[in-house]
């Protein structure tokens, strides 16, 4: 019997055994002919993983904010508290430097060192406007009697938003080292990788913060008999 | 111009993307991916836009305004995923979608679980006042 019997017949919409299951570009996924997955999809795969479970953290708070939403022991509630304008402005920012992030990472592509400092900076300072807007909120709060030890309800707030707060700075020194490598190493695969996975980062704590101008914030000053 | 080639030489092995991955070489060109990202930035801004607006506006039935919010919120988060992160439903992406997938589990899981059973414990509890009268 010759191998010429062995092969599929040429009008069979896959092709032999070896290339069954292939894509249209005749590649083999998987760790089939095709080999294993390039670095660049593996380091990007398990920096998802590392978000999705940074992700369930933050649904933790979430619930406990929810929770503990009308539990205020006499003190202000949210509606008393929250600044509506101060929340679209931080939305604003946070909004605007995901773009500026994604510009980034297209020159870094690019190979495009000037307009990859330029879109990191704009993505800096736009992240900087929004925890400079953060943190004088807190402080605000904090001056009008509503620190986080005053009632269960801001305690969960405070750890809420301030988690995330606490994420975008980290954020902010990960992007300043990012800019420091692409500037002194160039775009090396290992530093590209690198921007891959703060890029990932950025985008989803702007993720986390679609959650909590829309549920700590907006449906949270809601009027009480509106509330669910 | 060589140097990029040879960096991405091995990125077009496997056609599967990771989350955020530049995309294969010649797939799609930069004016192309910068309208992708503003198409992105325009639906963000607008659903932002619509729930400050809704929460604003006396035009909608008031006890559905906390289920509008939480739709908007839900579908701008769909859209930071499509156009920011590029997890899309494509075959090759499978891997990343089953993640999110299971995230989604979990997190639905401990947000929704924490109110209900939270919600019954409040209700079947005796109150504070009796407690402290059943103790004296």
């Amino acid at each position: 019997m010759s191998t010429e019997a062995l092969r599929t017949p040429p009008d069979s919409p896959h092709g032999g055994p070896h290339t069954a299951g292939a894509d249209a570009f005749g590649h083999v996924t998987g760790h089939g002919a095709g080999g294993p997955a390039p670095k660049r999809i593996v380091v990007g795969y398990g920096f998802w993983i590392f978000l999705l479970s940074d992700v369930i953290m933050f649904s933790a708070f979430f619930a406990a904010y929810a929770v503990l939403f009308k539990n205020t022991a006499g003190g202000p509630t949210a509606q008393q508290l929250f600044d509506l304008r101060n929340t679209a402005a931080e939305t604003a920012c946070l909004l605007a430097s995901t773009f500026t992030c994604a510009m980034a990472s297209l020159a870094v592509g690019e190979r495009n060192q000037t307009w990859t400092q330029i879109a990191l900076l704009a993505t800096g300072l736009l992240g900087l406007a929004f925890i400079t807007l953060e943190i004088r909120e807190f402080a605000s709060l904090i001056s009008r009697g509503a620190g986080p030890s005053r009632s269960a309800f801001l305690s969960s707030f405070f750890t809420l938003v301030g988690c995330h707060g606490v994420h975008v700075t980290a954020g902010l020194l990960w992007l300043g080292t990012m800019m420091a490598q692409f500037y002194a190493k160039g775009f090396r695969q290992d530093i590209r990788h690198r921007f891959l996975c703060f890029s990932l980062f950025w985008h989803a704590l702007d993720i986390i913060w679609v959650g909590i101008f829309s549920l700590v914030y907006l449906v949270g000053t809601l009027p009480q008999e509106l509330l669910p | 111009m060589s140097n990029k080639h040879e960096f991405d030489a091995g990125s077009n092995v496997g056609v599967d993307r990771a989350p955020g991955a530049e995309s294969a070489a010649g797939e799609r060109t930069l004016g192309q991916e910068v309208r992708g990202y503003a198409l992105g930035l325009a639906l963000a801004v607008g659903l932002t836009a619509a729930s400050f607006w809704v929460r604003g506006t006396t035009l909608v039935y008031g006890p559905g305004l906390a289920l509008a919010l939480l739709v908007l919120a839900v579908a701008q988060m769909g859209i930071h995923l499509i156009f920011f992160l590029h997890i899309t439903t494509a075959p090759d992406n499978e891997n990343n979608v089953l993640a999110l997938a299971f995230g989604v589990l979990i997190v639905c899981l401990i947000v929704f679980g924490s109110l209900w059973v939270m919600e019954h414990l409040n209700h079947n509890m005796v109150p504070m006042q009796d407690l402290m009268q059943m103790q004296r």
